[in-house]
């Protein structure tokens, strides 16, 4: 009987599958190897779930959407009349996102087409490790440097009375940032094939020409993904704006202005609020909310990345 | 004689100049990192010394060292990969080896996409309400590191996948060929050879975790603790959180103190980024495909 060997592994497995030879014990690793695979679905339903439960008496206590969402009276522990209203935090999150993405997502953009089109395969490889090293630094590091190196460079710089403020957390934040910004941006420039490139320059485009009107337009799903992942990025960044931000509950009127974020909200108050309390149950709603943002934000790049693939 | 015409000159002026502005910019973004690694070593080398790194923190934490600050951070981070680690390999090797093209493999991978997004805080939360409330384990380092443990996994899944996948195909066939079974393919070849590259993903998760600090903020981490930790139902002090601790909370720590301790928390990283770049590198230059 003559098997082509292209065939044969298929035909090997068969023949093992006919003959049912499958020990007691691997099919048990099999099964295993499988739950493993699962987990990762089970824990972020686990996590939506706790969060969920934590906050449930919360949601269907004294919330109201109107005030959560429209107020800016943030008073948990007010003897007079507690209020919830997330307003002034989210107000915070969205000016220092928005601010660290101004800053970061146009020179992390044109820091990957330097890496991925202008650079030579040794300097690619040292920027790389540079990314790579620079996205280690914890974010406790970068709130202290916010407090002991940015806050007064900026009093300095722009003569005003405090430096922890909303301009502080998004320098921070966008230092933060870049380096994701970049790596997904290069890849996504690297991506586009070699080809495009050669068609572009035997047409006698320069590399400018190549880069706005080829490469730009063919990775710009990619490079949008790469944006959107920095935004979950300072969404979801705690430490480093709990110390950058000033730490004061408003609606800031200008960048120089402290503020506070939803995130350094929950980490500078669920250690005070008695657990089980509404203050404790109200953090977890705040929670909710940023799950559901980050779950959003994360949904939109994969859906950009992967729609360009195909 | 062929001589470019004005316009073309005029080009490849444009071309260099931007050429030379985007290395100015990429080359002004590193610039920081640089500058802040020697500031910090600039002003916290006054205070690190052998006795700032064996010492328990001593007055108020105005004095002393930051020793239990560190083993703190081992404990939690060994057990964080001790549990992460296992369980991130197999979950990769679920996707990469056996998952079929559908609906679930694909709802699996928006799952750990989201699992990689989650805020830290967010896991934190998680970490308080599932393992420190309801499993009953209370504020304790065994808690801290499960927390840890969930927030590394997508990373180790993700950097094992890769791996996993880079394993030619023929290699499997030709395993499956002698009649090895699937777990036995995997067990004999897939494993050995993506070794060097779970190995390098596992480093930089333990790089990741020592630095984390929100996530280990309200399930087992404490701001001082007197003693070492017995055992991994006790509360610890780690490093990140001493410094957060000691640049914000305490009122009258010497200048050199916080400096140091962040010194040497990114010494700890950046050691740890530096073997698993190591590693990568080696074992690329002795990959046989």
């Amino acid at each position: 009987m003559e098997i082509k060997l292209s065939e044969s592994p298929q035909l090997a497995m068969e023949w093992r599958k006919k003959k049912g030879n499958k020990p007691t014990g691997e099919r048990i690793i099999e099964a295993f190897i499988k739950i493993a695979g699962l987990s990762s679905i089970l824990l972020i339903a686990a996590i939506l779930f706790f969060i969920l439960k934590e906050s449930y008496p919360f949601l269907v206590g004294s919330f109201d959407f109107k005030e959560f969402f429209f107020s800016k009276e943030w008073y948990p522990a007010s003897v007079v009349k507690i209020r919830y209203g997330v307003l002034a935090l989210l107000c915070g999150t969205i000016m220092v996102t928005a601010l660290s993405m101004l800053i970061a997502v146009p020179l992390g953009l044109a820091c990957a087409f330097y890496i991925s089109e202008f650079c030579g395969p040794r300097l690619r490889e040292t920027y790389k490790i540079l990314i790579e090293f620079l996205a280690a630094i914890p974010s406790v590091v970068w709130g202290f440097i916010a407090i002991m190196m940015i806050n007064p460079t900026i009093i300095k710089l722009f003569n005003v009375p405090i430096g922890l403020n909303i301009l502080n957390a998004s320098i921070i934040l966008a230092l933060m940032s870049l380096p994701l910004i970049i790596s997904v941006g290069e890849d996504a420039l690297r991506a586009v094939p070699e080809t495009y490139r050669e068609a572009a320059e035997a047409l006698g485009a320069t590399k400018w020409e190549i880069a706005t009107k080829v490469l730009l337009p063919a990775a710009k799903n990619g490079l949008m993904a790469a944006s959107l992942l920095g935004v979950g990025r300072a969404l979801g960044e705690t430490m480093a704006v709990l110390m950058a931000t000033g730490h004061s509950i408003q609606i800031p009127h200008s960048i120089f202005e402290p503020g506070r974020t939803l995130t350094a909200t929950i980490a500078a108050e669920l250690g005070e609020s008695p657990k089980g309390g509404e203050h404790y149950q109200a953090l977890f709603a705040i929670g909710l909310v940023l799950f559901c943002l980050s779950f959003i934000v994360n949904l939109t790049a994969d859906i950009l990345i992967r729609g360009k693939r195909q | 004689m062929f001589r470019p015409s004005n316009h073309l000159i005029l080009k490849e002026i444009k071309e260099k100049k931007l050429k030379n502005l985007l290395s100015t910019i990429t080359f002004f973004l590193f610039l920081p990192a640089l500058i802040i690694i020697l500031w910090l070593f600039f002003q916290g080398s006054s205070a690190l010394s052998i006795d700032f790194l064996f010492m328990d923190p001593i007055e108020g934490m105005t004095a002393g060292g930051i020793f239990p600050a560190i083993v703190g951070t081992f404990w939690l981070v060994i057990i964080s990969v001790l549990v992460s680690c296992p369980l991130g390999v197999i979950a990769a090797i679920y996707l990469s080896e056996y998952a079929k093209d559908n609906n679930l493999t694909r709802i699996i991978r928006l799952a750990i996409l989201n699992l990689a997004g989650v805020p830290s805080i967010v896991h934190a939360l998680f970490g308080l309400g599932a393992f420190v409330l309801f499993l009953k384990m209370g504020t304790s380092i065994l808690a801290a590191s499960l927390t840890l443990a969930v927030m590394n996994l997508p990373v180790i899944i993700t950097s094992t996948l890769e791996s996993l996948k880079a394993v030619p195909h023929s290699y499997r066939e030709a395993s499956w060929n002698v009649g090895a079974s699937k777990l036995q393919t995997i067990r004999y070849i897939v494993l050995p050879n993506s070794i060097p590259g779970i190995l390098t993903g596992v480093v930089f998760s333990v790089g990741r975790s020592a630095g984390e600090t929100a996530a280990i903020l309200f399930t087992g981490v404490a701001f001082y603790l007197p003693f070492l930790p017995q055992s991994v139902f006790d509360q610890c002090m780690a490093l990140s959180m001493h410094l957060f601790t000691i640049s914000t909370q305490v009122v009258g720590v010497p200048d050199a103190y916080p400096y140091a301790t962040a010194l040497v928390l990114i010494l700890l990283i950046l050691s740890m980024n530096s073997i698993a770049v190591a590693l990568r590198s080696y074992f690329r230059t002795r990959r046989k495909w």
